[in-house]
């Protein structure tokens, strides 16, 4: 399952000025996966999307989109033929009617899919004959993703895709996510929900000052990253802990909290070894592998 | 939810995102001890891949490597097309009577705790610490 990459880029960068956006980034994202894109506001996020469907030139480095060079004008063209991408702000033009904007979009592609338009229109329940811009942002956002979905792309970019999405337009809309990726469509989104990426993602990307931090398979944070609370009857030893795979380690007293991404055995191990009177491995959840990665930089 | 003969809908199983075991280990030992419990039969057919993948939602690739580990395994049969299929061997019966035997011994030790005086959180949070060490790790202690 982990065949060709959809997106490769080299050392991408991007500055505005004095401020770097993007620094260096090397991402590859796995071909008929969901890859979640996470990071904190101006993090580098969109600005990284954008630079790969050719709509902000980077200022160092290159890359790749379903194999096409995302800076070469031709073969952008084409990779954004078969790429199907949902802005952070949901373009559409506000003077047509829902029905008409569907319309709109359904004669640019032969192979639409009408079973997927009708699903998701009785699912998101929009209003066909309202105009655009009298709808609410979330009506908004439906309408942006149907027309996604309804294509057949065989990557979809999605930037912040849940935002402003009631809770059962959420649940229609990670449906519709997980049966595109079914059918094969890999999926690359950014997003700020972290409990919806830990439901259907594969594989996490962490930005943070546009520099990538953490890159790995959710399978692989679940199975590795542990918290280790340990107590001791006097001053617990910090350096003694200090061992490959722990991030961070935290005193108060007597107690001492050591988060690990890796090796949370030796950690227990050393722990017994010194005598600890109260050993607790606890699992780390997305939320706090987050926090945890981007309060240390 | 609902049953109709012959196939399992995903009211088995219910996955847990935050509990530190990848979703597909979770999904393979719910089908397991559905299987031991005989709430799976043999020849009973779960959804496809992408359907029990919409109803759980959770990625498609969770759902597959499930399945495709338990064919390897044998408790399962993927048929192209059609699903994946239930077979209960003698193997899994003679587990089913392991886990009831593993259930009873675990009531009584919670039973003896209880008396000891331990509080049912107490002792949650004991079984749950002692589960996270890999087995290597806990034959060593």
């Amino acid at each position: 399952m982990m065949s060709d990459n959809v997106i490769v880029t080299q050392a991408l960068s991007k500055s505005y000025g004095s401020a770097e956006a993007v620094r260096g980034l090397n991402l590859s994202v796995g071909q008929n996966r969901i890859t979640a894109f996470l990071g904190r506001n101006g993090a580098g996020k969109s600005t990284t999307i954008k630079m790969l469907l050719g709509m902000v030139r980077p200022s160092a480095g290159s890359g790749t989109v379903l194999g096409k060079q995302i800076t070469d004008a031709e073969e952008n063209r084409e990779l954004r033929r078969r790429v199907a991408y949902v802005a952070e702000d949901k373009p559409l033009y506000g003077y047509m009617t829902v029905e008409q904007t569907i319309r709109f979009a359904r004669s640019f592609y032969r192979d639409w899919r009408a079973d997927v338009e009708k699903k998701l229109l009785e699912n998101y329940q929009l209003p066909l004959r309202r105009k655009v811009k009298m709808l609410s942002k979330g009506m908004r956002t439906k309408l942006a993703l149907l027309l996604a979905f309804a294509r057949r792309p065989e990557l979809l970019i999605l930037d912040e895709p849940s935002e402003g999405l009631d809770p059962v337009g959420v649940e229609h809309f990670l449906q519709a996510l997980v049966g595109r990726s079914a059918e094969g469509v890999s999926v690359f989104f950014s997003s700020h929900q972290i409990a919806e990426v830990e439901r259907v993602a594969d594989q996490v990307c962490i930005l943070e000052k546009g520099c990538l931090l953490v890159d790995a398979s959710l399978d692989q944070l679940r199975q590795f990253y542990r918290r280790i609370d340990l107590v001791f009857s006097s001053t617990p030893p910090e350096r003694e802990f200090r061992i490959t795979g722990v991030e961070r380690i935290q005193t108060t007293g007597r107690q001492m909290s050591v988060f690990a991404s890796k090796n949370a055995e030796a950690v227990v191990e050393r722990a017994h070894d010194l005598n600890a009177v109260s050993v607790e491995v606890v699992p780390v959840g997305l939320r706090d592998i987050f926090l945890e990665t981007v309060k240390e930089n | 939810m609902y049953l109709y003969s012959g196939t399992v809908t995903a009211m088995f199983f219910k996955l847990t995102p935050t509990s530190g075991q990848p979703l597909y280990l979770q999904l393979m030992q719910q089908i397991r001890h559905a299987a031991e419990t005989g709430a799976l039969k043999d020849g009973d057919q779960l959804p496809g891949i992408r359907t029990l993948a919409e109803e759980l939602v959770v990625s498609p690739n969770t759902v597959a490597k499930a399945y495709s580990e338990l064919e390897h395994e044998g408790l399962l049969e993927l048929r192209q097309g059609s699903g994946a299929f239930v077979c209960v061997k003698r193997r899994t019966r003679s587990l089913t009577d392991q886990v009831h035997l593993a259930r009873r011994r675990i009531r009584e030790l919670i039973q003896r705790l209880r008396d000891d005086g331990l509080l049912d959180e107490e002792i949650r949070r004991a079984f749950e610490a002692e589960l996270l060490y890999p087995a290597e790790i806990a034959r060593k202690r």
